[in-house]
């Protein structure tokens, strides 16, 4: 099973699902196999899902070991930070982004 | 036959245009090493982007979008990748020749051109739509976003028709692949050769669902189609470019090595008969005295 974020909410993908392609949302991707379960924080791209393969095209994927946990949770605080102080000029969309990918990042090591 | 101090002066400089050809050779082959590995790394995901797209296309039906149709205009746009610097053998040329010999030759083109042998080859035939030649010297994805924005927004005003991409594919070391690869509007099928087949399975006639709705989920996936072929066409490109410059200068050195030999050659037999000459000169002078 592959369970991952999209633009339209989480999905959960198990064998013989119907042809769907969907927009990836940040957060964490999980991948359950008979062998384990396995997680990374997945950003952004796309993906197909087929009735037996997922392919997930992205932009950017990381696993737990390639993360950062302080450099994501300076960019957290950074982004939670500008969001409060919100100004005219600030880019809530971008600062959101932003928030959502510490966000994964930080929950995919703990 | 050519003076002595001739021969030995046309030696010298050849070489010490060897000594160039050599150290150039050595350069481009380290970085081949580190362009030939990131090319390996990114191809997968180059070629898994190109089938996934395509599937998906190919299992849609009556779809209706701006980016899978051509425009109005008369203009069709062409990225060309080529080198920023020279002596690469046939290397830029080749792509030159991919365009004004190939079938786009007879339409008005707009070149978006990244490498300036490139760009000053075409621009004296075509139009320069933008340059971005700085880009091929160290490729970065967020560059190619960039690009591809641009691109997309000439495509959507309706300053061009149609996309094509110009690169040197890299196959391997010594062989590279001039290619010409459509990229907009989406044909969904076209199998380029260069491109691995998509592994037909048997194919299902489930119609593909889209979620957000089509449109807006065409809308964001076909800029990172575009973008992610367009790196992948500049990983390969440098690759192939240093593999090009290796070559060339490879049998720069042996051609050049090749005429020393013939000029030591000549040099050799210059001095023995300036030496027989004298000998003969001395001794007749001898003979006339006794």
């Amino acid at each position: 099973m592959v369970e991952f974020n999209t633009t339209e909410g989480e999905i959960g993908v198990l064998k013989g699902h119907i042809p769907l392609t969907v927009v990836i949302a940040p957060g964490i991707i999980t991948i359950t196999e008979e062998s384990g379960t396995k997680e990374a924080a997945l950003h952004a791209g796309f993906a197909e899902v087929l009735s037996d393969s997922v392919v997930i095209m992205a932009e950017i994927i990381e696993w737990p070991s390639e993360i950062d946990l302080e450099r994501a949770q300076e960019a957290r605080d950074r982004a939670e930070e500008r969001l409060r102080s919100r100004t005219p000029e600030t880019d809530v969309a971008r600062a959101e982004t932003a928030l959502q990918r510490a966000l994964a990042r930080i929950n995919v090591v703990k | 036959m050519a003076s002595m101090r001739d021969i030995k002066r046309r030696k010298g400089s050849i070489q010490s245009t060897q000594q160039i050809t050599k150290a150039m050779k050595l350069v481009s082959t380290v970085k081949l090493q580190r362009a030939k590995s990131n090319a390996e790394k990114s191809k997968t995901y180059f070629h898994a982007m190109y089938d996934t797209v395509h599937s998906i296309l190919r299992k849609s039906q009556n779809l209706e979008h701006r980016f899978l149709r051509s425009g109005e205009s008369g203009k069709k746009g062409v990225i060309v990748i080529t080198s920023n610097r020279g002596l690469a053998g046939g290397y830029n040329s080749n792509v030159v020749k991919l365009i004004t010999q190939g079938e786009l030759a007879d339409e008005d083109l707009a070149i978006y051109a990244i490498g300036k042998k490139g760009r000053d080859a075409l621009g004296k035939k075509y139009e320069i739509a933008a340059d971005y030649s700085d880009y091929i010297e160290e490729p970065v994805y967020a560059e190619a976003m960039r690009m591809s924005s641009r691109i997309l927004k000439d495509f959507e005003e309706g300053r061009i028709s149609d996309i094509y991409i110009a690169y040197t594919g890299f196959k391997n070391t010594v062989s590279h692949i001039p290619t010409l690869l459509k990229l907009l509007p989406i044909i969904p099928g076209s199998e380029p050769d260069d491109l691995d087949e998509a592994g037909d399975e048997i194919e299902d006639n489930t119609l593909m669902n889209f979620e957000p709705e089509e449109d807006d989920a065409l809308d964001l996936l076909i800029p990172k189609y575009i973008t992610s072929l367009i790196y992948g066409c500049m990983i390969e490109a440098v690759a192939a470019e240093n593999g090009a410059r290796m070559q060339a200068m490879d049998s720069a050195t042996s051609n050049a090595e090749e005429m020393i030999d013939k000029l030591t050659l000549m040099y050799n037999r210059a001095r023995q008969s300036s030496i027989t000459q004298e000998l003969t000169e001395i001794i007749a002078g001898a003979n006339a005295i006794s």
